[in-house]
């Protein structure tokens, strides 16, 4: 599929939508939550939001099929594609930049202008937030959950993020393996 | 590019005077985490920073109503793993809210001042910045109608004030729909629950910083026509309830 097609659906697939600062704020509460609850344990909570971001993952790829419309991608170029220009434009109105592709193919980065989960947000100020705390981590697991369910096992992390004072938000996306088909994955 | 970021002497001046620099300064970063106290926070050079962002910005922004779904859905999940039971989980969703409400309320403040002049720039009238709610009936206007359509784009659906003389302390403010809601399937044996206690969090929250002391529940009230139905129960202490009569006999609106 070309690129420009690519992002024609991403543009004109309409979604039901919300005022977006709900939506910052109650992500900013959940991290907030977490920071407590695991007593500023930012590893732990990089953890807990990639797994919440997992679960939401697996359920939103359903979504994501329903509303785009879209089939299954010729390989793994146009999935990165697809996740940047349709996934994200459709559920976070955003669309990063997909770039750094590592010479096999098998590896690029999302690079954020925008992010609208971070906004409002500074990260405490308690000399560890910024080296360890992975604030929007949740967006890994989405997408480790997402593309799990259709047969790609990739892994996905943050290597900068603005809010820790870096010039750029990049997330680096691996795909470590397409899962055989007639195995089906079991439920977490 | 080359001019320091402008909050970075805000910064310095918060912590006494700490030398900030450019954040891949990696000399400097080494000095500072040795000292005693906190080095302050890095800041990326091409001011992409709080600081430099329009705080109106995301003002008429939407994003994916199913976004809002996900993470609300796994906000209550994960509260549910650490509760024993509904009212807890309530509670948990509430203070979840509160911080919501106390920065909501700063927000709506800044934008009815900010429109309010720029409404009147064109004419000669000089505008005056909206008050803090003194009244009960004015906050809750102002949670009714602002704080409704800033959050789910609507005012709310009912205000009203508890008819028993015994609990004139008592409003209550209706959502025939809630959105928070609208996702959310309870399982039977926990009938009880509403989910909106989020909601009332972040309505305590405003009362609280605008020096009303308050608790909000929100409670299920079915109707025919709207299953999902809730009425947010805001009850005010005695304090606000005695000055609440003082304002009234100066006369204060």
């Amino acid at each position: 599929m070309s690129a420009n097609k690519t992002s024609r659906i991403g543009e004109e697939t309409r979604v039901d939508k919300v005022n977006a600062e709900l939506v910052t704020l109650t992500y900013g509460t959940i991290v907030a939550q977490l920071c407590q609850d695991y007593d500023s344990d930012y590893q732990e909570v990089n953890k807990q939001l990639d797994k919440m971001g997992y679960n939401i993952g697996m359920r939103l790829i359903e979504d994501f099929l329903a509303k785009s419309g879209v089939g299954r991608c010729a390989n793994f170029k146009e999935t990165a594609d697809m996740i940047a220009k349709v996934g994200f434009k459709i559920f976070l109105n955003v669309t990063p930049t997909v770039t750094n592709w590592a010479s096999d193919n098998n590896q690029f980065s999302l690079i954020f202008e925008d992010n609208p989960l971070a906004d409002f947000v500074e990260l405490p100020d308690d000399g560890r937030a910024q080296d360890e705390l992975w604030f929007s981590n949740i967006l890994c697991g989405v997408l480790r959950g997402s593309l799990e369910m259709v047969q790609m096992q990739i892994e996905a992390h943050f290597v900068s993020d603005v809010l820790r004072g870096d010039e750029t938000t990049e997330m680096r996306v691996s795909l470590v393996r397409y899962i055989e088909d007639e195995m089906p994955p079991e439920e977490e | 590019m080359a001019a320091p970021p402008r909050h970075s002497t805000m910064l310095s001046i918060s912590n006494g005077g700490t030398p900030q620099s450019g954040p891949n300064d990696k000399q400097t970063q080494q000095q500072a985490q040795t000292l005693p106290q906190s080095p302050g926070l890095r800041v990326p050079s091409n001011r992409k920073t709080i600081y430099d962002r329009h705080l109106n910005r995301s003002r008429n922004a939407e994003l994916s109503r199913a976004s809002f779904a996900y993470l609300f859905g796994e906000m209550v999940t994960y509260a549910q793993r650490r509760v024993t039971g509904i009212q807890d989980l309530e509670k948990r969703l509430n203070e979840q809210g509160y911080p919501l409400g106390l920065r909501l309320l700063d927000l709506l403040f800044y934008r009815s001042t900010s429109t309010s002049s720029s409404a009147l720039s064109s004419s000669s009238t000089s505008s005056s910045p909206p008050n803090r709610p003194l009244r009960i009936i004015t906050l809750l206007h102002l949670i009714h109608g602002p704080l409704w359509r800033l959050l789910f784009g609507r005012s709310a659906d009912a205000l009203e004030h508890s008819v028993s003389p015994d609990t004139p302390n008592e409003y209550m403010i209706t959502d025939n729909d809630p959105l928070v809601n609208t996702y959310i399937s309870v399982p039977r044996e926990m009938s009880m629950l509403n989910c909106a206690a989020f909601v009332a969090g972040i309505i305590e929250g405003v009362c609280d910083g605008c020096g009303f002391e308050t608790k909000v529940s929100a409670h299920n009230q079915p109707t025919e026509m709207w299953p999902s139905r809730t009425v947010f129960l805001v009850r005010f202490g005695d304090s606000v309830m005695e000055r609440e009569k003082v304002l009234e006999r100066s006369g204060v609106k």
